[in-house]
């Protein structure tokens, strides 16, 4: 391993950097506070290696032509904050629907509306989740450091293309505006993975886009390869064409959910720090674990029995960990910036079998790690 | 010398969903005998489509086909031509779809000047909808949303998409699907956003309802309402109220200036860096 130093890299340039070492060949987007460094680094950076950047007319533009672009057998990825994240709503749909993978990026910022640009929050968690109409499966990833953000933009890449999937980033302001010291990987130390095509030798004429595969992820041709196929945000069949019965929309619902739901092992990441004894969990994710975890420190020092999980991956939700981790806690403090989104998602896991509390701001300040002690003190 | 048609269409698909009379067969059926007069590869040729039922259209077409959200056909076309500058891309759109929900994809296509060839089903209403009314529904006509009469002012399509930069603007009508095909094949040749609005018919949601009548009668309301834009220049402007020209109303060639070639140039510029 070659020794590297380590460089000053600010969150939203993370994406850029993680963007383009996971093979990034597309961005398409519009700028918005505090996301228009990620479009600014790949305007700079993807024409250096022969990919293509545009700036859109708005955000549903920007979307729309991302999955255009990934339609092309581009890497494609787009990166907006709150009102703009509202807006790709719609065509995200879409790229769902139509199994198109892409990365969306979301620096969070204080909503609703224009709400506070500058400030963190947390509060597109569950935009992130249900946000455009439907059920449907999401992936959505969510770094706290500078480093997180490049390893998990190279994940969001690789799950985009293994599963078809778009796939979104969900950074907050903290994250994206920071600057920290960070080593970056060579390139030949980054797994990265492609979407799986069909073979060169494939039966073009009976092609059938959307084909029960083993995997249930079928594989995708790039246009203009001659399998002059169909695709649509109706619910469609196996060739790609509309059809509208009963059978065949509940089919394609549950292979698109069993796509995701059958690799959990894989898509859910977390850290975490749990000793055997440890009856207090602190669970958190983004910017708020950077206290979550220096207040659990803190309260060690002290003589607590308490630990940390820090989800990196927010949907699907950590289900099954959270459970266990209930089984055996007391309490579980779950730190937001937001009124309490996921905690909704934390007590349903716990099942009622640990106390479960939420540490709340909504008003564009942080929470700070005295907070988090503070509560985690409060237990006898 | 007979053409083929059905070379280019999912036969299996047909027949198409419109309604009698319809004069969306028609556009197809002109797009097709276009798309053989050139020497375009079917295999390099992208079809994209937005939401009406002007966007069933790329589902009868052998070629990669995209339907997607309502109005947003070009901004996924964008996508989908700049990723790969080889394809021919055409992006089939309603009025609904292309001048209300779209209109602002519209503007900044034909601002980027992106070689696109863009197909506008003009029949004045909503169709899929059941018949409300559109920008292109004229001042006065009845709609399922304007019972006492349009107080909304019509576009002129050809005149915004002119102004906004595409470089190839022209206007057919259904009645005349020679001029039609023509139309297209120039389209689809020309390096540079293309627009063709095409005059159309809803007989159903909209001739009957404005007492223009049938498919005949609004095929007769075509051609009472239009003329050659040769024509069309040399009228005195209060003869001008209520005509549409046909034909090709603007062109400039000028490949350079197309956006995807604009790019490439940024691209080359680091490529000769590294020589
Ligand atoms: C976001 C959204 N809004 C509204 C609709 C409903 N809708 C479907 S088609 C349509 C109008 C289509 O009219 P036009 O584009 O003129 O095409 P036509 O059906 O006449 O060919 C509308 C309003 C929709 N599908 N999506
Ligand atoms: S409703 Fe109008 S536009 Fe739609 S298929 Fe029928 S005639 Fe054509």
């Amino acid at each position: 391993m070659s020794k590297k130093e380590a460089v000053l890299l600010q969150g939203d340039l993370a994406v850029v950097e993680g963007g383009m070492a996971a093979g990034a060949e597309f961005f398409a987007g519009y700028p918005i506070t505090p996301a228009s460094e990620i479009a600014e680094g790949f305007a700079r950076e993807l024409p250096k290696v022969g990919g293509k950047f545009i700036q859109m007319e708005d955000e549903l533009a920007g979307m729309a032509c991302a999955i255009g672009g990934s339609l092309s057998g581009k890497k494609s990825i787009t990166a907006t904050s709150g009102p703009g994240f509202s807006l790709k709503q719609e065509n995200l749909g879409l790229g769902i629907m139509i199994e198109a993978p892409v990365v969306v990026v979301d620096v969070q910022r204080v909503g609703p509306s224009t709400g506070l640009p500058t400030s963190p929050s947390q509060g597109d968690v569950m935009q992130a989740k249900w946000g455009t109409h439907g059920d449907h499966p999401i992936i959505a990833l969510s770094p706290s450091s500078v480093k997180e953000a490049f390893d998990l933009t190279v994940k969001a890449f690789n799950f985009a293309e293994k599963y078809r999937q778009p796939v979104i980033l969900l950074l907050d302001e903290i994250v994206g505006h920071m600057r920290e010291k960070v080593i970056l990987p060579d390139a030949d130390e980054i797994e990265v993975w492609d979407r799986k095509r069909p073979p060169a030798d494939a039966d073009k004429e009976n092609f059938n886009p959307y084909e029960w595969t083993d995997d249930l992820v079928p594989p995708m041709p790039d246009y203009g390869t001659g399998f002059r196929y169909h695709t649509t945000g109706l619910f469609h069949d196996k060739t790609g064409f509309p059809r509208g019965t009963t059978e065949d929309a509940k089919k394609l619902m549950d292979r698109m959910t069993a796509k995701i739901e059958n690799n959990l092992d894989e898509i859910i990441l977390y850290d975490e720090d749990i000793r055997e004894d440890d009856n207090i969990v602190v669970l958190s994710y983004g910017s708020t674990a950077r206290s979550a975890v220096s207040a659990v420190n803190e309260a060690r020092e002290n003589g607590l029995n308490a630990g940390w999980i820090k989800l990196k991956t927010i949907w699907p939700f950590a289900e099954e960990k959270v459970s266990k981790l209930a089984e055996k806690a007391n309490k579980i403090i779950v730190p937001e910036l937001n009124q309490g989104q996921l905690i909704r998602e934390v007590e349903r896991a716990a099942k009622g079998q640990a106390e479960v509390v939420g540490i709340n701001r909504y008003d564009g300040t942080l929470i700070k790690p005295e907070h988090v002690l503070a509560e985690i003190e409060g237990v006898k | 010398m007979a053409v083929d048609i059905y070379k280019y269409l999912r036969e299996d698909k047909l027949p198409h969903i419109w309604c009698p009379g319809c004069g969306h067969g028609t556009i197809l059926n002109s797009l097709v005998r276009a798309i053989d007069q050139t020497d375009i590869d079917p295999d390099k040729t992208v079809v994209v489509s937005g939401i009406g039922c002007s966007g069933r259209a790329p589902g009868y077409l052998k070629f990669d086909t995209l339907h997607t959200t309502h109005g947003r056909a070009i901004a996924f076309a964008t996508g989908i031509k700049l990723a790969n500058p080889e394809l021919n891309v055409i992006v089939l759109t309603g009025d609904g779809d292309g001048s209300a929900i779209g209109g602002n994809h519209l503007i900044h296509g034909c601002r980027r000047n992106i070689d696109l060839t863009v197909i506008l089903f003009n029949n004045q209403i909503y169709g899929m909808t059941g018949g409300q009314y559109s920008p292109m529904t004229p001042t006065g006509a009845v709609a399922t949303t304007s019972p006492y009469g349009n107080i909304d002012q019509d576009f002129d399509l050809v005149d915004l998409t002119r102004s906004a930069g595409a470089t190839f603007v022209a206007r057919g009508a259904t009645y005349n699907p020679r001029q039609m095909t023509k139309l297209y094949k120039e389209g689809l040749e020309h390096k540079g956003f293309s627009f063709i609005e095409t005059l159309d018919q809803c007989p159903v949601n909209y001739g009957r309802k404005n007492n223009i009548g049938g498919p005949t009668e609004m095929l007769d309301w075509q051609k009472e309402h239009t003329v050659p834009a040769s024509k069309w220049e040399k009228m005195p402007e209060e003869e001008k109220e209520g005509i549409f020209p046909l034909g090709v109303i603007h062109r400039k060639d000028d490949p350079e200036s197309e956006y995807t070639a604009r790019y490439q140039q940024i691209i080359d510029s680091f490529a000769k860096e590294d020589e």
